[in-house]
Order: structure tokens, then C-alpha cells, then sequence
């Protein structure tokens, strides 16, 4: 049988395209998990940059303006302005018409029988309300307008117990909150995908040993652990991280290790150590690479569960110290508050309500595009 | 065929598509096929033909992103779009399947006998006592020996041909008008595969079922099949009765695949070339268990087998699942522990694996599994220069760069391609990438782990090809480890039999394959389907 060569068909080629930009299409579907990506990089950015820009400083104490609930007009009502200010008014003793208030300023007409003092503006300048009292008197002396400024603040989620405003609270408990769930996450990540790879690869007594290790430091109760280090090493934001961060490596290196226990069998790494590659090469381009997928799926789990954790330290008041705060911090403070000031509860809350909910769809949604399974 | 007789299954116009990231995908293009009472119809083609998915199509087995259209008649009545209720009452019952992986198919949780009566309770409303009797009948159907004992035994029990077994049983519980075998025999041993289908044969003439065998494996459809339909990419390209087929193919495809065995010998090297590796009496034990109450228990995976290759040499390594052939060649590289003297150029080799490693780029290995064998998250440019990395790390990146152009070039792919991931390549390709990473280290022996085995045949010869040019240009030494008798004799020079860790039987390819001493030899020759040259061996 004679045979003509027929051109040999490899399948065309598809366009070059890695896993993780095939994860990214698959991610991008999802419509929850880029909604909950939008919501995050806007927290972070308000966490950040929040507090500088927002008028109100996080330490600011206003005394009048203690437990003001959340409201969207501006402080003080205009209900309390008009009588403080004729309170004022009557001190002076001059004939005076209605005050009129126009944005932050009210202007009020005055007459006397004869010339007017200008020294009357000091009962306004005692007031904490008003600032910047003018007068204008007419050519005679006897007639003129008096006005000043009212300092409007607006506290759109209201003063906790001690006059301080709760959005500027809210933005700098988000900043913490986040450090916390992301650089404990970080170190969680590093130290236990470091060690599980390890463990793993090598195997044997040397995997018997590091995970006993494990199982000893699983079986400390946490909440012991950080009073420990509280005690050793006092209250600073850097414990918190460590002591987070060195609770959760621990479920990390066992799913890292795990991962690595099925990979060192696949022939990928067989054909490195036939290549004479190094341990250390074989772990670095080889295990932890693909040991990525679900870890970082893992990661985006450990955020949230950082963040509750530290809530759970700062309600304990083993956290963040006064004037900084957390979320945790500030929900802790509205729960003592919540019969006369509920949105000193509500608001933190609903915050990191947001957080937890943008990273676990998040997460779902990068489980979904990186399972290989799922295409 | 028979004009007049009623076609029990009749396939119309089926077409498969599949939602995909990368748009629609059409995996069967609208074909037609009809399976006549009693016959055995033989779907043949390669990897991505479409020939699994029109079954799958059939049976309403689509994954979630594939949807079925056209017309598939059982006895008239229409099967796609049936809800699966209905279905229910056809598939299982009427038309039964059995799958190309016997480890997987059954639940390793329950007892054969409680997998086995599922399908008799379902479609036939038996008790569990009920079902017992006609479990043991169609065990010993099947031939599994003791079936009153088997029955409860757990999968892991039983060996893969076994298990095979077990699922045929499972398929005819029913009395199935027809029987889809799914790549039956792939995953099983040469000598188990012809058992299975020997089984199926005879079975098919007690029963009278018709019998759809979907398979790459020319032998087996010469062998067994009564018409044949051939697929390519979604297509029917050409169908007919067997014996027509093979004798007067009319598409040029068809052509190819009849013609894709590897064809060819190799000749033996001078008598005087140079002895490159030497492996005396070497034995791989591996200890298995040995808490601390219980001895280790031993299994000797290679027991006292020597092995010498010349330059230029190719010795095949033949034997079933087991045998320890795999492990032979890891030992001979010092990738395992094992005891015994081995030698390259006449020193020994150092076990210590830093000791080894300026003699790694001299002695390469190259894997069977193409997909597992590449790290799925590097590009194939940092695969193949994974080697120079560590044994000339003085080179520049843009050296290494150029290197790996050259290698993927003598491998015979586009050199543009080394910035692309595993995934995006055939078989085939991937193969030449591993081959590649080989050849990057210019090594001097290369062993080649079942190289072919995860590749069709017309993608196994052209790597049969490659390897042989490769020899040629470069004097490679290969160690062919395969259990692919046809692949073995065209590319090796002296060939190995072994069985359970020893040699059977080694000599020469011609010898060996033309007068075979040893009865596991002339077995294993005699299972090998691949038709007309052993048939040839053999008279």
C-alpha cells in the first residue's frame, strides 16, 4: 500500500494565554467578585488617604457636640442656633430686628439710642458657638448690622460618647483593620507556605517532626497566646499583627503541605530532580509556583477572619489603644453605647459587614476561576 | 448490513457544541451512524475526533456546557432532549457503557455485589436478596473466578482486569440491547486487554447485543469489529464493513492510520563501541509499613537485573504493568536507592545525590505522561532552559534564550513558541518540549520512560521518527522503556524482557521477537493485536 504523506494536524494553536490570565477572564464573569473588588480598593483608599482629606481629625474632641446622632444636617440645628444667638442678642441691650441666618452667617440689625459700643461683640466672641462677630454701623453710630459666623459641622454618622466624629473614627478603624487583616495575612502566607513546602518536600522524620510542631502550637488557645505576648512585649499594633499572624500559619502550612505532598509525585518535579535541580530549586520554581492556586484563595479567606480576630482582641481590650481604633474597636464601643446611641453601633458594623462580605465573595469567586475543573 | 433489518440504534445529523472561554466549539459536526441488533460497530479515531462525545451525546452525558442536536433513535424512540427520568428508563437498562478506567469507575466504598445490584434494583425493582443470585450468575459470567466468595469484596480487592470485568457485568445486568465500550482495554496490560476482549466477544455471541467499540487501536477493531466508522475532527470521513475498510481505505486519512505503526528496525552498533553504562545486579527493595510493632514488608520492585549499553546502543525495555521496568531505569540513574554496581564510562556512580549532579546533563530521562511531566505554570522557554540553569549558570539570559530556540527548532516546533504555557499544546508537542529539555544538556544517554504511550499512533511515529533522527545526529545511547511491542522492535537494537522485577528473557531484537524462548515472551507477543507482523512472527 502505497501512502501519500498527509500533512500531519496538530490542533491550530490557541491564542497564548497563561492560567492566571484564564482565571482572570473567568474572574472577570463574575459579577459579585469584581463588584466586591471595586468595594475593597475603595475601602482601601478611603482607609488611606480618609482621614487626611476629611475635615473632621479622628482625635478631635468637640465637647457641645457629644453623642450627636447621625444626621445630614449640619451641627449645630439651626432650632438651637437662632436662640442662642438672641440669648446673646438680649445681653447687648440694644434694640434688635429678627436675626436673619443665611448658610453660616447670621446678620441681625441693631439700633441705640445712642452710639453703639463695639465692645458688645465680646458677648459673642465668649460664645462657643459663634466666631468672628462684625459690626457695621452706620454714619450716626446709633444703627447697624451685626454678624457672625456659625461654625456648621456636619457629623453624617454622628459623635460617639466623647464628642469625636464618627466618620473620621470609621476611616481610621478601616485603615487599621485592614493593615491588620493584610499584613497578618502576609506573614501567615510567608511563613506558612515556606513551611509547609518544606516540610513536605522533604518528608519523612523532617515532615514528622515540623508538623508536630504544628499540632503542639495549634493546641495553645490564642486568646491565651496574646495575653502572653501582650504581657511580655505591651500593647502595640506590631503584637497584633504577630500574634495573628502566628496563629494562622498554622492551618497554611498544612494545606501547603499537603499540596506539596501530591506534587512532589507528579513527574514535572521528577524530571527537575532528573535535571539535577537543587532542593531548594525545586521548591522555588516548582512546588510553591503551583502551589499558588489554592493558597491564594486561602489568603483571601484569612483576611476577613484576621480582621474578626482582631475585633474580637480590641472588644477584649487587648487591641488597638485610644486614640487609634479598629473596627472592632469602635463596634465594642457601640455595643456599650447601644440603648441611647444606636448608630454608634450601626455604622462600624455595617462597615465591616462590607469588608467580610466584599472578601468572601472575593474569595469564592477566585476559587471558582482558578479551579482548572470549572472551564 | 442487512437491508430490511430495523436499526436499533439510529444516529442522525447529531451534532455536539460546547460553550467554551474561547467561543463555541463544535466537537461532532453532524454525523450519522446506525448500530443493527447483534453486530459489533468500531468507532475509530484519535484523540479529539469527537468519537467519545457522540456516545456521551447519546446517553445524555454531556457536561454542563455541552448541548446535543440532531436525532438518535433507540428503536425508534428519540433520545436527545429526553428529561433524564425518561432517559433513565433507556440508558442503563437498554444501552449500557463501560469506561476506559476500571480504577475509577467503581465506588471504592461499597462492595462489588451492592455496585452490582444497583442497576438490577433500579430498572428491575429487586430486593436486595432478590439480586443476589443473578450478581453471582453474572459474575461468573463475566469469569471471575469464585463469585459466591467475590461478591463481597471491595474493588481494591480485585486486579484492573478484574474490575473490567466487574463493570462489563454491571452493563449486562439488564440484558442491554447495546453495549458502548468506551476505550475498554486502554488502561489494562496487553495479556489482560485480549482476555477482555476475548470476554466481550463471546459474550456478545451468548447474548446477541449489539456492541459499539469506541478505541484508537486498529488491532482491536480488525479483530473484533463488523463495520467501521471513522472519525476526524467531528466528522465521519469514511465507513464500512471491516474487512472492506482495511483492505481498500479511500480517504487518505484512514491511509494514515493504517499506515501509522512505527515501521522500521534499527541495526545494532559496531561490536567495538565503547560500553557507556553498566548496571550489575541491581536491585531496587523497596520497604513498605514497619510501624513500631510490625516488620517492614519487603517488595523487591527489581531483582538482580544487569544491563549494559554501548554507544549508540537502544535497548528496549519490555513488560507488563509491574514488572519493574519503570524502576530499572530511575535506578540506573540514581534517582532511586538501590543496590548492585553501576557504572558510567566505567566509574561507578555515586548515589549521593550532589555527587551526581555535574553527571545529570549527561544522563537524562524523559517521562510518559507528556502532561504531567511539563510544571503547568512556566513557559516552555523556562522549562527547557531549566537544565542550563543549573549546569552552566554562567550563561546570560539571552544566551539561554537563543538555546532554547535551537532546541525547540531540532525538535522540530516553532521556535516562536517558547513563551507559551503547557496547556496550550497537543500531546504530541509536548512531548517534543520534554524531549527538548532533554537535548538542551546534550546528554549521551537518554532513558525514555514509555515515551509513546500517552500519544495516538500517528503522533507515536513521528516521535518514533524524531527520536530515531536525534540518534542518528547526536550518537545518543537510548534505555526504551515501553510496553508497546511495536514501538520496542522498530526503534531498539537489543530488547529486555523482565516480569516481576527479573529478566525473562534479552537478546536481540530479531531473535527475540522472530524465536521467542520463553513462554511469558511468546504471550506477550501474542496478545500485542497489532496484527499482520506478529500474525507473521507467529506462523
Amino acid at each position: 500500500m502505497v501512502v501519500q504523506p498527509l500533512p500531519l494536524d496538530e490542533p491550530p494553536p490557541v491564542a497564548g494565554r497563561s492560567l492566571w490570565q484564564d482565571a482572570w477572564i473567568r474572574l472577570r464573569r463574575n459579577r459579585a467578585a469584581v463588584a466586591s473588588m471595586v468595594v475593597l480598593v475603595l475601602l482601601a483608599l478611603v482607609g488611606i488617604f480618609g482621614p487626611a482629606l476629611w475635615p473632621h481629625p479622628y482625635n478631635r474632641v468637640y465637647p457641645q457636640f457629644v453623642r450627636v446622632p447621625a444626621s445630614l444636617e449640619a451641627y449645630p440645628r439651626a432650632d438651637t442656633i437662632l436662640p442662642a444667638f438672641e440669648r446673646e442678642l438680649r445681653r447687648t441691650r440694644l434694640d434688635a430686628g429678627p436675626p436673619v441666618l443665611e448658610g453660616s452667617e447670621i446678620t441681625v440689625e441693631v439700633r441705640a439710642d445712642e452710639a453703639i459700643d463695639p465692645r458688645v461683640l465680646r458677648y459673642f466672641e465668649r460664645s462657643d458657638l459663634f466666631s468672628n462677630p462684625r459690626l457695621d454701623l452706620a454714619e450716626d453710630g446709633r444703627s447697624g448690622t451685626i454678624a457672625v459666623d456659625v461654625q456648621r459641622l456636619h457629623f453624617f454618622f454622628g459623635t460617639d460618647a466623647i464628642g469625636r466624629d464618627l466618620v473620621a473614627r470609621i476611616m481610621i478603624g478601616v485603615r487599621i483593620s485592614l493593615a491588620i487583616g493584610i499584613l497578618a495575612s502576609f506573614m501567615a502566607l510567608v511563613l506558612g507556605v515556606t513551611y509547609g513546602a518544606v516540610s513536605g518536600y522533604l518528608g519523612g522524620r523532617v515532615d514528622n517532626v515540623m508538623m508536630r510542631i504544628v499540632d503542639i502550637l495549634y493546641s495553645l488557645p490564642f486568646i491565651f497566646f496574646v495575653i502572653l505576648m501582650v504581657v511580655f512585649f505591651g500593647r502595640s499594633l506590631v503584637i497584633i499583627f504577630i500574634a495573628i499572624g502566628f496563629t494562622e500559619w498554622l492551618d497554611m502550612a498544612r494545606i501547603v503541605r499537603g499540596q506539596t505532598l501530591s506534587l512532589k509525585r507528579q513527574e514535572f518535579v521528577q524530571a527537575a530532580e532528573a535535571l539535577g535541580a537543587t532542593r531548594l530549586g525545586i521548591l522555588t520554581r516548582h512546588i510553591i509556583p503551583n502551589t499558588l492556586g489554592p493558597v491564594v484563595v486561602f489568603v483571601t479567606l484569612l483576611v476577613p477572619k484576621a480582621i474578626l480576630l482582631e475585633s474580637l482582641l480590641s472588644f477584649l481590650g487587648l487591641g488597638v489603644q485610644d486614640p487609634l481604633t479598629s473596627l472592632g474597636l469602635l463596634i465594642s464601643e457601640g455595643a456599650a453605647n447601644m440603648r441611647g446611641a444606636l448608630w454608634l453601633l450601626i455604622w462600624p458594623a455595617l462597615t465591616l459587614t462590607l469588608i467580610l462580605f466584599a472578601l468572601n465573595f472575593l474569595g469564592d469567586g477566585l476559587r471558582d476561576s482558578l479551579d482548572p475543573k470549572d472551564r | 448490513m442487512e437491508p430490511g433489518m430495523e436499526a436499533v440504534l439510529k444516529v442522525r445529523g447529531l451534532r455536539v457544541e460546547f460553550e467554551t472561554n474561547d467561543g463555541r466549539v463544535e466537537a461532532v459536526k453532524g454525523i450519522d451512524l446506525d448500530v443493527m441488533p447483534g453486530e459489533t460497530v468500531a468507532i475509530v479515531g484519535e484523540s479529539g475526533s469527537g468519537k467519545s462525545q457522540t456516545t456521551m451525546a447519546i446517553m445524555g452525558l454531556l457536561a454542563s456546557n455541552g448541548k446535543a442536536s440532531g436525532s438518535a433513535l433507540y428503536r425508534g424512540r428519540e433520545m436527545l432532549g429526553l428529561p433524564d427520568r425518561a432517559l433513565n428508563g433507556i440508558r442503563g437498562e437498554k444501552i449500557t457503557m463501560i469506561f476506559q478506567e476500571p480504577m475509577t469507575s467503581l465506588d471504592p466504598l461499597y462492595r462489588i455485589g451492592a455496585q452490582l445490584a444497583e442497576p438490577l434494583r433500579f430498572h428491575r425493582g429487586l430486593s436486595k436478596a432478590a439480586a443476589r443470585p443473578r450478581i453471582v450468575e453474572l459474575l461468573r459470567l463475566v469469569g471471575i473466578p469464585e463469585p459466591e466468595r467475590r461478591i463481597d469484596a471491595y474493588p481494591h480487592e480485585l486486579s484492573g482486569g478484574q474490575r473490567q470485568r466487574v463493570m462489563i457485568a454491571m452493563a449486562l445486568a439488564c440484558d442491554p440491547d447495546v453495549l458502548i465500550a468506551d476505550e475498554p482495554t486502554t488502561a489494562l496490560d496487553v495479556t489482560v486487554q485480549a482476555q477482555i476482549l476475548e470476554l466481550l466477544a463471546s459474550l456478545q455471541q451468548r447474548l446477541g447485543m449489539a456492541i459499539v467499540f469506541i478505541t484508537h487501536d486498529l488491532g482491536i477493531v480488525q479483530r473484533f469489529a463488523d463495520r467501521v466508522y471513522v472519525m476526524r475532527r467531528g466528522e465521519v470521513v469514511e465507513s464500512g464493513p471491516t474487512a472492506a475498510l482495511f483492505a481498500r481505505p479511500e480517504h487518505p486519512y484512514t491511509r494514515m492510520l493504517l499506515a501509522a505503526e512505527p515501521e522500521g528496525t534499527k541495526p545494532a552498533p559496531p561490536a567495538d563501541a565503547k560500553e557507556l553504562m553498566a548496571g550489575d545486579d541491581v536491585k531496587v527493595i523497596f520497604r513498605i509499613g514497619g510501624g513500631l510493632f510490625s516488620a517492614a514488608h519487603e517488595i523487591r520492585a527489581v531483582d538482580g537485573v544487569s544491563v549494559h549499553l554501548r554507544e549508540g546502543q537502544t535497548i528496549g525495555i519490555v513488560g507488563e504493568s509491574g514488572s519493574g521496568k519503570s524502576t530499572l531505569g530511575r535506578a540506573l540513574l540514581r534517582l532511586l536507592p538501590s543496590e548492585g554496581r553501576i557504572a558510567y564510562l566505567g566509574r561507578p556512580l555515586d548515589p549521593d545525590p550532589a555527587a551526581m549532579r555535574p553527571l545529570r546533563s549527561e544522563l537524562q530521562l524523559v517521562f510518559q505522561d507528556p502532561f504531567g511531566s511539563l510544571s503547568p505554570r512556566m513557559t516552555i522557554g523556562r522549562i527547557i532552559t531549566e537544565g542550563l540553569l543549573i549546569h552552566r549558570p554562567g550563561l546570560s539570559a539571552r544566551e539561554r534564550d537563543r538555546l532554547a530556540g535551537e532546541a525547540l527548532a531540532e525538535v522540530g516546533l516553532e521556535p516562536a513558541m517558547r513563551n507559551r504555557y503547557p496547556h496550550e499544546f497537543s500531546g504530541g508537542q509536548r512531548q517534543r518540549i520534554a524531549i527538548a529539555r532533554a537535548m538542551i544538556l546534550k546528554p549521551r544517554v537518554i532513558v525514555l520512560d514509555e515515551p509513546t504511550s500517552a500519544l495516538d499512533r500517528s503522533v507515536q511515529k513521528q516521535v518514533v521518527e524524531l527520536l530515531r533522527e536525534l540518534q542518528a545526529r547526536h550518537g545518543l545511547s537510548y534505555l526504551f522503556i515501553s510496553h508497546d511491542l511495536a514501538v520496542v522492535r522498530a526503534v531498539s537494537d537489543y530488547i529486555i524482557v523482565m516480569k516481576s522485577g527479573r529478566i525473562v528473557e534479552e537478546g536481540p531484537t530479531e531473535a527475540i521477537f522472530d524465536r521467542p524462548q520463553q513462554a511469558y515472551t511468546r504471550t506477550l507477543m501474542a496478545a500485542a493485536l497489532d496484527t499482520k507482523r506478529f500474525r507473521e512472527a507467529a506462523e
